[in-house]
């Protein structure tokens, strides 16, 4: 019999009816880097929260080192000496990094801190496992990079030697992810048991050395990775073949659709536009996509182009006419479609029904209206349609609630909609976020065929593997301004990253 | 200028410990707006105590002595009131805001009713065969400095300022105050404190109980508003209780967000406000602002100076400051953020 680090032995958990965990057995031994791979939904993060402490398993049990233990809340995980890096960190802003790790686990004497020994310790693991911050900054200060290492130093201060990872890649640049895979290989070299939580299979296949997959809240194997392929994995992983490239022609763009000259957009503070001096044009027949890591300027720059925002100086035509004083409205019109970041706060009424949020960009149409009045049955015969085109699964079809449908089905219904609209420019921002393997690869073909139907896209992602896939050209934002512009053909994601981060930048000439 | 620096102080000091209040439950996550009833209530409380225990015959000998029984009745009553808002904002999640408003009603209504009740009068007095000065007050007398008396040298100034006319509550709101900043920032649960008042979850990942902190901060509040309310009630009113106390809690809030919810600031702030307000009543009695006098303005505009200066000030620093992440934010372990 092998020795496991912890063990998650037959876990169930029903949330009122809806098998979370089915049966699920995880087996992680000690010094191993084990990934849990799975779309959205397949249970993952319920069965880290069983393991946690947030939620308790209805059955199954969980074992360290070979002993049955009970996790309760956070407070027994820490003393079992599991410990978790969240998706979104849990840091205080306004707080040093020293005050950040060593908050609930505070060297005392006669309650007072004692700073200086809590330092020492803190400096030293953080020159054994090579994570450089700096204790004395604010956290609010230092880069994703760092806070994220401000989280590991967390749990290696409470001696933690389970390490859980959720999601840790999805906010860093490609050069802070190799840097970060670095710091779990060494962590797991020192005896460290990680569970790495992630859907990018190819971080999997340099860093872990088992996974195990569960799909739609089963369990469905572990395997070594040394035996298996990226192929094979997402085929467990989503229950059928996958194409990870999207196969596309050549583009070929003719007119200008979208023009944008100078465009600066202030934000709000002093001294700072969040938009600085961009110009580009997208032509139709083409896949232009801007990339750069969030909070560069690509949100503000989509809200100006749609009217979210107010467009400071410069000019942006949409098929030469100028939209820097119309309303969205008119905007939408003209000929913009819309695949919103957010898509609960500008995509959709969440507690609308599923029909009424698909035409809620053409009810004034006389189609659906006469005299002011909804004509319900045209709305719903015209929302069967799309549901049934782009396989929007709910639980009353037209007459479902938005807000009680999956992540994944909200953000096919804002496809839907937008793409059925008779429009110049379709503006898609992150129009796969949170979505799983299978839906994009069917929301990256819709795109294609969109462009190949002659419209202009402008997408904004920040994925790079979207972009490298899906682009025909790229624009890398960094602090608000275009430093770069690329063919998906000619770069290597290593490069967009350098200019993502903003170690390089090309010159005016250049572009 | 002994005068006037006396009488700032009995201004500064209840506005600097109210502020004080004020942050312990900001920094947990709990807004307090209710500072200005607690001080009603404290003042009602502490005035009440001392005339029961005075009308027992405990008393005048063991001057002292009642009054530290005094401040801790006040204390205690204090931190039990603040409950009420802790009930509301923590477990029944109500706005912290209305709950401090419906407070901040509540506290002079009450006191008032109590103290006709009591007194069958508006006001709640000590039997008027002692006063607060005879009491309580130290003078220079008591320390054998009385050749100090009228000497307008500097030595002299500091002595008189330290050693006349001197109430002990000052001197232990001045100790509270900094032993509580020094709590605040230096020990584990400061820490947590302000931990609970920036981000919950996060505090709540690391297995600390926000429920607990967020009751302490508020209880602590209540303690230390109270307590304002006395000082106020002691020093400023002649051991008066009215239901009133003069908008000090709220000219506190305004101090606390001007000192940017952090003590040594807000000390500084309540040593201007104070300052202002001394000027309002009192400017005749101080020699090097003799000219306030001669400007022939109707003292009431003086009077008005403090709370308009806060005006300005609040209107021109606020947008600076910054206030408790999570304050006002009921903690709800499911929420999403």
């Amino acid at each position: 019999m092998e020795n496991y680090a912890i063990e998650m032995l037959n876990i169930t958990k029903n949330f009122s009816g809806n098998l979370a965990n089915d049966n699920i057995t995880l087996q992680v031994k000690k010094g191993e880097i084990h990934a849990l791979l799975g779309e959205n939904g397949a249970g993952k993060s319920t069965l880290m929260s069983i393991l946690f402490g947030l939620y308790r398993a209805d059955n199954g049990v969980i074992k360290k080192d070979g002993e049955i233990i009970d996790v309760k809340d956070p407070k027994d995980a820490t003393r079992f000496k599991i410990g978790m890096v969240h998706q979104h960190f849990k840091l205080i802003e306004n707080f040093s990094v020293i005050d950040n790790i060593i908050l609930g686990a505070e060297t005392t004497k006669y309650g007072f801190i004692l700073k200086k020994e809590s330092k020492e310790k803190v400096k030293a693991l953080s020159e054994q496992y090579g994570l450089h911050v700096d204790l004395d900054a604010i956290v609010e200060n230092i880069t994703v990079g760092m806070q994220q290492r401000v989280e590991i130093l967390k749990m290696l201060y409470r001696e933690n030697d389970i390490l859980i990872f959720d999601e840790p890649t999805a906010v860093l640049t490609p050069q802070e992810i190799e840097e970060l895979l670095k710091i779990m290989k060494n962590l797991a070299n020192s005896g460290k048991s990680i569970i790495f939580i992630t859907h990018k299979i190819n971080e999997i296949l340099s860093v872990a050395d088992r996974c195990s997959v569960l799909r739609k809240g089963k369990y469905i194997g572990t395997v070594n990775i040394s035996e298996t392929s990226k192929e094979e994995l997402s085929e467990m992983m989503v229950g059928r073949k996958v194409n990870f490239v999207t196969e596309k022609k050549e583009s070929s763009p003719t007119d200008v659709v979208l023009e944008v000259e100078n465009l600066c957009v202030s934000s709000g503070r002093k001294g700072k536009n969040s938009v600085n001096d961009v110009s580009f044009k997208v032509r139709r027949g083409e896949i232009v996509c801007i990339a750069g890591i969030d909070g560069n300027g690509q949100s503000e720059l989509v809200y100006s182009l749609t009217g979210l925002k107010k467009i400071n100086s410069g000019n942006v035509l949409l098929n030469g006419v100028d939209l820097k004083r119309l309303s969205i409205d008119k905007r939408n019109k003209l000929g913009i479609a819309h695949i919103p970041e957010d898509r609960h706060k500008h995509g959709l009424v969440l507690d609308f029904s599923l029909g009424d949020n698909l035409v809620l960009k053409r009810f004034r149409e006389n189609q659906f209206q006469k005299f002011g009045f909804i004509k319900k049955e045209e709305v719903k015969v015209y929302s069967d349609q799309l549901i049934e085109k782009f396989d929007v699964r709910s639980g009353e079809g037209a007459f479902s609630i938005v807000r009680s449908m999956s992540g994944g089905n909200q953000q096919k219904a804002i496809i839907a909609r937008e793409l059925d609209l008779n429009y110049e420019l379709l503006i898609a921002v992150q129009p796969t976020r949170g979505l799983d393997v299978g839906a994009i690869e069917y929301i990256h073909k819709q795109i294609v065929e969109q462009r190949d139907a002659g419209k202009a896209v402008l997408l904004v992602s920040l994925e790079l593997d979207e972009v490298m896939n899906l682009s025909d050209r790229i624009l890398v934002m960094y602090e608000g301004e275009i430093v770069g512009e690329f063919n998906p053909k000619e770069t290597t994601v290593n490069e967009l990253g350098l200019y993502m981060a903003g170690s390089k930048k090309q010159t005016k000439e250049m572009k | 200028m002994a005068y006037f620096i006396q009488q700032t102080m009995v201004f500064c000091i209840p506005l600097m410990i109210v502020a004080l209040a004020g942050v312990f439950a900001e920094r947990s996550g709990i807004i307090n707006i209710a500072l200005e009833g607690i001080m009603v209530f404290g003042a009602f409380i502490g005035v009440l105590t001392l005339r029961l225990l005075l009308a027992l015959r405990f008393g005048p000998e063991q001057g002292q002595l009642l009054l530290i029984i005094v401040i801790i009745v006040t204390i205690i009553m204090g931190g039990v009131f603040a409950l009420l808002l802790a009930y509301a904002s923590i477990n029944l999640k109500a706005d912290q805001t209305i709950g401090g408003t419906a407070l901040n009603l509540l506290a002079p209504a009450l006191v008032l009713f109590l103290v006709l009740m009591i007194n069958q009068q508006n006001d709640l007095n000590i039997d008027s065969k002692y006063t607060a000065a005879n009491l309580f007050m130290f003078f220079l007398e008591d320390f054998g400095l009385e050749a100090f008396k009228n000497d307008t040298s500097f030595l002299g100034v500091i002595v008189n300022v330290l050693f006349n006319k001197l109430y002990l509550t000052n001197l232990y709101a001045i100790l509270i105050y900094v032993g509580l900043s020094i709590v605040l920032y230096k020990t584990k649960f400061g820490l947590r404190l302000r931990a609970c008042g920036e981000n919950p979850h996060a505090a709540d990942s690391l297995g600390i109980n926000v429920v607990k902190m967020r009751y302490i901060g508020t209880i602590i509040s209540g303690c230390l508003a109270s307590f304002g309310g006395f000082i106020y009630a002691l020093t400023a009113a002649g051991c008066t209780s009215n239901g009133d106390v003069a908008g000090l809690g709220f000219l506190a809030l305004a101090v606390m967000i001007f000192g940017n919810w952090k003590p040594v600031s807000i000390f500084l702030a309540a040593l201007l406000f104070g300052a202002l307000k001394c000027i309002s009543v009192g400017y005749q009695y101080i020699d090097f602002l003799s000219f306030l006098t001669e400007w022939n303005i109707s003292s009431h505009a003086y009077r008005v100076l403090p709370y308009f200066i806060t005006l300005v000030v609040l209107a021109f620093t606020s947008k600076r400051s910054r206030a408790p992440k999570a304050e006002g934010i009921p903690y709800d372990k499911e929420a999403r953020y």
